[in-house]
């Protein structure tokens, strides 16, 4: 009986064929785990073929999850554990593997053949070239279909629970809770009783062989991290989004509409949403993208809040309408999911490449908020301050979210929807003005002198008739209007009220633990996991290094141009090739130290670590 | 199932005219237009449906027509270039209780908007879309559009047009629409006829409208509406004849459709105009009697009108069979989901 060693941290990697189910094994490890009460992180990672050809590299598809009992922001860079379940995923794999790792794989496969579909003219489990790490070879596939020999399954569907045997294997191996994945499998396949039955006894068997094998010297446990008090789940960051949508449209008083057109990774906003009928959300997928937002637009024009949600191509197609809703100022909620461009891209890979899209992707001066969520559950409280934005200054808004974030997935405190303050629609009832014959009458261009949000009257409400649309508009009464000044005026007052939103941000706030820093690292959207986790370290070796992030791209907290002019150095990394950084320098005048990746996947943080240690070094030696 | 197009929507306390829906706006057409025909003819029915004005929407997109909202009194958007439908839906989606129109031409319907109209018809949102066509661009000044007959001498196409056009009403009996009428400008008794049939159809009707641009593409229907020109007036219930009976439409033994004298044919041979006839093949064959290149014969009046659920009408049976109460407490179960777990401060 191996002896329980516990650890404080642990990443591991299930990699197997696009239809090995290596994404459900991946789920429902971390469900355990979190449930179990680590902290957790996760890093889908599929090809974007629906099945490429079986035991082939470009058919290899992984989930990476790392679970601590501290806080951790990353899915973390290397897996300490590769789990394996053909050639195919263990040579896709293993150049990320560290030396030392733990390599547990299926052997089932391993045959000369297959060998040689992926170029390898020896099996490395048997020539040595393994040495260097621990090397956990079963036949998987064997052992689950002996597992489910009563049942009467065809030999394909007996195989094909070998994902439940290595789930039941990695549970025992790593001391976790499984109630929750015999609940999950009983429900899942209620209505195939054989299939409910095999998959049960093999993550049983799975389990049970940890016990009996002697294979593993040890078995782990990680306790679980301290979190705040509360009622906790694990929630990916598209349903997040969907969630704070949602949250935000009820708080509103508004039906929420969303129109929507099918795209990676954005679908499963859709998907979550058009589910969300019981409480009241619409959801209508348009026949393409431009009718997706168009008709959200028209929606919130109705008086409902209208929602769009996309990738980086439905955003170029959806612009148009964008600068519609800019001219009409109406509310509307546009999330782009971003994916690795240009055009088509690696729709299945993350980047943030659109901040420029987003700010100025749209003919003539059309100014929007831009905000941007830095963690899967963080969509959450993005997707609801841009639905208040949006009510608020009658303004489309842009949430930035990508990939990783869309995919990933993380503890979140359950929010208490009683503290969420409500947002106020204020639809007008009343006219609004006197016209030149001195009879009331209702100016839709009419502004709260406070936010410069126009006045918004919902079809339906008598004597506010009107009509608005993509022709500038006479100042107040929102007439046709071809004049110059009016034009110019207008002009800036579209730009003057989107920077009076500044007067809702909060001050940007600095993360300084000894005060002594003269290198900022300032990020935006998802590298917050990586900047924060190099950060600790570089701090955990004896430097200083500050850190801020942003929410608001746009417009930027008031305290921005201070902070950046106080610092010497100011770093940012970003998954594009300067995209902040233009910004910034544009805005602010200030040197940036531009830190650009753009691989697909998110910043390595120990590469980051080691940048970020030269960058601070170099510094003190020019000094 | 509710089965009018104007069956949500709130009735007028006070008799309306014409002249309440007419806004302070200076009309702007060049003179001549026929969309000045359209516009009062339009304004005089509305009147007649006996609806609160507050609760119509007019959207256009872009073009000459597309100014149409401006001059209507009631709520409207002038949106963008071939969007109005998609636009429209998000509004009859939304709101049960609104009378949606789309206003739009041949350029914006069918050239850069054809997938909105393909699909808003499929669909069968209950709005009603007013095609104004006049077979030119008008508002860019002159180029030929997906009706301009073949050969068409434009500025854009000095040589001659190699285009083959649409026939809106073939177009949308192809692309499921059930509700599909003709009419024309001139015509002020047929168009308020068509008009208020459309408005009182559930789901998305589809109105050509034959309008002349005395600009671009003066008399364009003139052949047509003149001494030697066809206008086959198609009558539910009837067999359809014209010029006085001494003309007919026959089906052959073979299934085609055409023209005849009625007096070498059979009684029996003559079709019988049914909008209702579930099967649209003998709508879409009655749709191939107008002429694709100068128009001489076009069969007017309403060619399909059947019942089908209105899209909207079902999204939102689907959204009420299931909607929670109690909305809050719906919500924050949604939001937990079902595994959660409890941490305590450790």
């Amino acid at each position: 009986m191996a002896d329980q060693r516990a650890l404080d941290r642990v990443v591991i990697r299930f990699a197997g064929d696009s239809g090995d189910g290596m994404q459900l094994t991946g789920d429902r490890f971390t469900a355990e785990t979190a449930s179990f009460g680590n902290d957790i992180a996760t890093l889908p990672n599929f090809p974007a073929e629906i099945r490429a050809p079986q035991g082939t590299l470009p058919g290899v598809s992984s989930f990476q999850l790392h679970f601590a009992n501290f806080d951790i922001v990353t899915p973390g860079d290397v897996p300490d554990v590769l789990v394996a379940m053909n050639p195919a995923a263990l040579k896709a794999n293993l150049r990320d593997l560290p030396k030392g790792g733990v390599i547990i794989v299926d052997t089932a496969d391993f045959t000369k053949r297959n060998l040689a579909k992926i170029g390898w003219a020896h099996n490395p489990l048997e020539d040595g070239s393994l040495s260097n790490y621990r090397l956990y070879a079963f036949d998987l596939t064997a052992l689950a279909t002996a597992s489910v020999a009563e049942f009467d399954l065809t030999r394909k569907d007996a195989s094909r629970t070998k994902n439940m045997f290595a789930l039941g294997l990695l549970s025992w191996l790593y001391s976790r809770p499984t109630e929750g994945t015999l609940k999950f499998l009983t429900e899942k396949f209620a209505k195939k009783p054989d299939i409910r039955d095999a998959n049960i006894a093999a993550f049983k068997a799975g389990h049970a062989y940890g016990e009996t094998t002697e294979a593993f010297e040890h078995r782990y446990t990680v306790a679980p991290a301290p979190m705040a008090k509360g009622r906790y789940r694990q929630i990916s960051g598209n349903v997040a989004t969907a969630y704070g949508l949602i949250t935000g449209a009820h708080k509103a008083g508004l039906q929420l509409f969303l129109g929507s057109y099918p795209i990676t990774p954005a679908s499963d906003i859709l998907h979550e949403l058009s589910k969300r009928k019981d409480v009241g959300v619409m959801t209508f997928q348009a026949e393409d993208e431009i009718a997706a937002v168009g008709a959200a637009l028209g929606a919130s024009f109705a008086g409902s809040l209208g929602v769009t949600t996309t990738s980086g191509p439905g955003m170029a197609l959806k612009a148009e309408t964008i600068g519609l809703a800019v001219m009409t100022e109406l509310p509307l909620v546009v999330v782009n999911v971003q994916r690795s461009g240009p055009s088509t891209g690696m729709p299945t890979k993350t980047e943030q490449a659109d901040l420029l899209q987003a700010m100025y992707g749209r003919n003539g001066e059309s100014p929007l908020p831009v905000l941007a969520a830095k963690s899967a559950t963080d969509c959450f409280d993005t997707a609801l301050e841009a639905c208040r934005i949006a009510v608020k200054y009658r303004t489309p808004v842009i949430m930035l979210s990508d990939g990783y974030l869309a995919n990933g997935a993380e503890p979140w405190k359950l929010p208490n929807l009683d503290e969420i303050p409500a947002i106020e629609p204020n639809f007008s009832t009343e006219p609004n003005a006197t016209d030149d014959k001195g009879e009331p009458a209702f100016y839709p261009y009419d502004r709260n002198p406070e936010t410069l949000a126009r006045a918004w009257a919902a079809p339906g409400t008598p004597g506010l008739e009107h009509r608005i649309g993509g022709l500038e508009k006479s100042s107040r009464t929102g007439q046709i209007s071809y004049d110059p000044d009016n034009h110019e005026l207008m002009t800036l007052t579209r730009r003057e009220k989107l920077r009076g939103i500044v007067q809702d941000i909060p001050d940007l706030q600095v993360d300084d633990p000894s005060g002594e820093a003269r290198v900022l690292v300032l990020g935006w959207g998802s590298t917050y996991g990586p900047i924060t986790a190099a950060a600790r370290r570089v701090r955990t070796g004896g430097r200083a290094v500050a850190l801020a992030h942003l929410r608001h791209l746009n417009p930027m907290p008031a305290n921005l141009g201070d902070i950046l002019r106080s610092y010497d150095k100011v770093i940012v990394p970003e998954m594009n090739l300067g995209q902040l950084a233009v910004v910034l320098q544009a805005r602010y005048a200030v040197p940036i130290t531009r830190y650009s990746r753009v691989r697909g996947l998110p910043i390595s943080l120990t590469e980051l670590e080691a940048d970020l240690i030269t960058e601070i070094d170099e510094l003190k030696e020019g000094n | 199932m509710s089965t009018s197009g104007l069956a949500h929507i709130p009735l007028s306390l006070e008799p309306l005219s014409k002249k309440d829906y007419t806004s302070d706006q200076e009309v702007r057409w060049c003179p001549g237009c026929g969309d000045y025909a359209i516009l009062s003819t339009f304004q005089s029915m509305m009147a007649t449906l006996n609806i609160k004005r507050e609760n119509t929407v007019i959207i256009s997109g872009i073009g000459c027509s597309s100014r149409f909202p401006y001059y209507v009194d009631t709520y409207g958007m002038h949106s963008i270039h071939g969007r109005a439908p998609a636009i429209a839906t998000g509004v009859a989606m939304s709101r049960p209780d609104l009378n949606v129109w789309v206003v739009t031409g041949d350029g914006d319907a069918l050239s850069i908007g054809g997938n909105h109209l393909m699909h808003a018809l499929r669909r069968n949102v209950n709005m009603t879309i007013l095609l104004f066509n006049n077979r030119i661009y008008g508002l860019t000044k002159g180029q030929y559009s997906p009706t301009s007959e073949i050969g068409k001498v434009t500025k854009s196409t000095p040589y001659g047009s190699l285009d083959t056009p649409f026939n809106p009403v073939s177009l949308a009996i192809g692309a499921e629409a059930s509700f599909v009428a003709r009419t024309i400008d001139s015509d002020r008794k047929h168009l308020t006829e068509v008009l208020t049939a459309a408005a009182e159809h559930r789901g998305t009707s589809l109105v050509e409208i034959y309008q002349n641009c005395p600009i671009f593409n003066d008399d364009a229907f003139a052949t047509l509406k003149g001494p030697e020109g066809t206008l086959i007036a198609l009558k539910h219930g009837e067999p359809v004849t014209f010029g006085g009976g001494e003309f007919c439409v026959i089906r052959k033994p073979d299934g085609d459709i055409e023209v005849a004298k009625t007096a070498d044919v059979d009684a029996s041979q003559i079709v019988v105009h049914d909008e209702t006839r579930a099967d649209p093949s003998q709508a879409f064959a009655l749709s191939r009697l107008t002429e694709p290149g100068l128009l001489r014969q076009a069969p007017i009046g309403i060619f399909r009108r059947v019942p089908r659920p209105s899209y909207d009408d079902l999204v939102r049976e689907q959204i009420d069979a299931v909607r929670v109460e109690d909305q809050a407490a719906a919500l924050a179960s949604v939001i937990a989901g079902p595994d959660t777990w409890e941490a305590d401060e450790r």
